[in-house]
């Protein structure tokens, strides 16, 4: 009897503790930070980590519009960040808790104040761009040495994706990605509202459609790797990951990426705290530990995507900082476009558009 | 306490059956909006009497009429039901020799027989999916294993095609098939089948008209089992399909998840739930005067 008893005292005591201890819940995209960064963040602050992955935008705004998602830090891109914003989804940065905001980037910050003014509830995490990625081996032997890897007309083209598809083409599954390229290559403006512009990029893809073997979002990474398919239009860190998982399995496939000449989608994933985060504290203390600039360099020169952190640049490893197809060169930076969210009516339009664009109906 | 026996099963459907439908019911019949969540009018019961009139005014049935004017949905539905039917099919081809093997088998084996049917159960659902796009893909264990045999030359589209969901499908429903169809079958007496052989009965005929009679109850179980969750099913669809591959599910999501439309979505999920219900419930009704008629 004394033994059970002091066993439920111990259990109590374990219980108690548990629930005092410090957590915070994370929840970003996946194949996006140095797993040892969040090793590092339990053992310096005490603070358990829970860190959960998504792959699309949509299913994490899915989730912030219905509330008490759970977690304390997201990262959402920045046109739907605006768009949460609005919906009164996230809680304003207490700047004081985040002394490593004198870390960030100027250039960058301005760019991200579009979608968040002042960048009251958001700092940025990566951006990056959206463009080709290629087996440029496949590609040379399909489309000859000439071939147009640095131009849409490598995806828009379909006399080129009639060639490529018999070595595999992968389009992200994200309409808000795949209608500004195909705008831009049509020379309208990537960030129409105008129901009737975007309506001309179904002929386009209906063209096309029938040479591109699926539209995913994250596949395409391993895909590209083991040269299951030669080209993916996707997201430029994804594409660079896919180039080292190559070189690592020294299997004979070698991949690229580039930015298309005539511009490319410029993104910002953006770190904010759900309006109902359980532990905004913590949630504080993770975004100022991201913002170390030798955390934030760790971070980029394991996924290959360019951050926001200016101080973290000098401990970014040359293949990073040196690399154009990470940190574009002024000229190309001013060919990259961004684009601001639909409204529910045009989004309507755009999904279905998308539908029928994927299935044909 | 016999009142309390009857109560439990209703109150189980109450719980979770009529309050979820009652709520996407609800939802159906508002409107999209930019907030948290993304619908509105929300029914605040502090104001009482006023609020809830308010309430139900500001409710409409416009989310259904939206659904009759794009072609997309009717397809959606007519592309599932196809697909949930021939899969039904399959799978019936399939688990009923199977069952039939099992319930025929000596009865020291079939616990044995029946543990192999359940076993896949232990793995999440999800990992087995995600191992059929290994054994699918171009590069995967099925087309090496052809290209080796030299049966073709080239490899197999099969993953992302509408044929890696049948394959799925039938895969994944394959034990709701067969264990209600052993359950039939394991309970008839195989005195019956020798009587019918004794009154001139070859062996086919006794099967089609002793053992296939008495295993109906069985084959309707089953394919009610995997027929209803096939017409609805996402995974499978958006793991093994191609991006062309139509289905309810998948619409649903898009709804949903793309458009944030909840009203939208949950309009689809009512009509769906008709879709399903409505013969299900005909169906019944003609089995029990069926069942009358005999008694």
């Amino acid at each position: 009897m004394t033994k059970t008893l002091v066993t439920l005292t111990a259990a109590a005591a374990l219980c108690a503790g548990a629930v005092s201890a410090q957590e915070v819940r994370v929840y970003n995209w996946s194949d996006y930070i140095d797993e040892d960064l969040l090793t590092k963040f339990e053992e310096e602050t005490g603070i358990d980590l829970i860190y959960d992955v998504f792959d699309s935008n949509e299913v994490l705004e899915t989730k912030m519009l219905a509330g008490s998602s759970g977690y304390d830090v997201v990262v959402p891109t920045g046109s739907f960040l605006q768009r949460q914003i609005q919906a009164g989804a996230f809680q304003e940065l207490d700047k004081s808790q985040l002394p490593n905001l004198d870390n960030m980037w100027d250039v960058i910050q301005e760019r991200t104040a579009q979608y968040d003014p002042d960048n009251t509830y958001s700092i940025n995490y990566m951006w990056g761009t959206t463009g080709l990625g290629v087996n440029i081996d496949k590609v040379r032997e399909v489309l000859g040495e000439d071939a147009p890897v640095d131009s849409l007309d490598l995806i828009f083209d379909p006399e080129n994706m009639e060639k490529l598809a018999e070595c595999g083409v992968h389009f992200l599954d994200a309409p808000t990605e795949v209608i500004p390229a195909a705008l831009n290559y049509l020379g309208e403006d990537p960030n129409s509202k105008d129901p009737e512009v975007i309506e001309q990029v179904g002929p386009l893809m209906q063209e096309i459609r029938p040479y591109i073997q699926k539209f995913h979002s994250s596949e395409y990474i391993n895909a590209l790797a083991n040269g299951q398919i030669c080209v993916a239009f996707g997201w430029s860190g994804d594409v660079l990951q896919a180039r080292d998982r190559a070189a690592d399995a020294d299997n004979g496939v070698t991949v690229e990426y580039h930015i298309p000449k005539r511009g490319a989608l410029m993104w910002f994933d953006q770190m904010a705290i759900p309006v109902d985060a359980p532990n905004p504290e913590a949630a504080h203390t993770f975004l100022n530990f991201i913002m170390d600039a030798e955390n934030m360099a760790q971070a980029s020169n394991y996924v290959y995507y360019a951050n926001g952190n200016e101080a973290s640049q000098q401990y970014l490893n040359e293949d990073v900082i040196g690399d154009p197809a990470i940190y574009p060169d002024e000229e190309t930076l001013n060919n990259l476009y961004s684009v601001t969210p639909y409204d529910p009516r045009l989004q309507r339009t755009v999904t279905r558009l998308w539908t029928s664009i994927k299935s044909g109906v | 306490m016999r009142r309390l026996l009857i109560a439990v099963p209703y109150l189980w459907l109450l719980a979770l059956f009529l309050i979820p439908f009652l709520i996407v019911f609800k939802i159906s019949l508002s409107d999209i909006t930019l907030s948290i969540p993304p619908y509105s009018p929300n029914l605040d019961l502090s104001a009482g009497w006023s609020g809830l009139v308010d309430f139900v005014r500001a409710l409409d049935f416009e989310n259904f009429v939206f659904l009759t004017q794009d072609d997309l949905y009717w397809k959606a539905y007519l592309s599932s039901v196809w697909i949930a039917f021939v899969s039904t099919l399959i799978t019936l081809a399939v688990g009923y020799p199977i069952a039939y093997g099992m319930a025929r088998a000596d009865r020291s084996w079939q616990p044995t027989l029946l543990m192999l049917v359940i076993l896949p159960f232990w793995t999440s659902f999800l990992i087995r999916v995600y191992s059929w796009m290994g054994i699918l893909s171009t590069e995967g264990l099925l087309n090496q294993l052809l290209m080796n045999l030299w049966i073709i030359d080239e490899p197999l589209q099969i993953l992302n095609t509408t044929t890696a969901v049948y394959i799925g499908i039938v895969y994944t429903y394959l034990p709701f098939m067969i264990l209600p169809i052993y359950a039939a079958l394991e309970k008839m007496d195989d005195a019956l089948l020798e009587a019918a052989e004794d009154l001139g009965c070859s062996r086919l005929e006794a099967f089609w008209l002793v053992t296939w009679p008495l295993s109906r109850g069985g084959v309707i179980a089953g394919c009610f089992l995997v027929f209803i969750p096939a017409i609805g099913e996402f995974v499978i669809p958006s793991l093994l399909g191609g991006s062309d591959t139509l289905m309810i599910g998948k619409v649903l999501w898009e709804e949903f998840f793309s458009n944030r439309d909840w009203p939208v979505a949950s309009a689809v999920a009512i009509v769906l739930l008709l879709i399903l219900i409505v013969p299900i419930v005909l169906f019944q009704r003609n089995e029990q005067k069926a069942r009358e008629a005999e008694g």
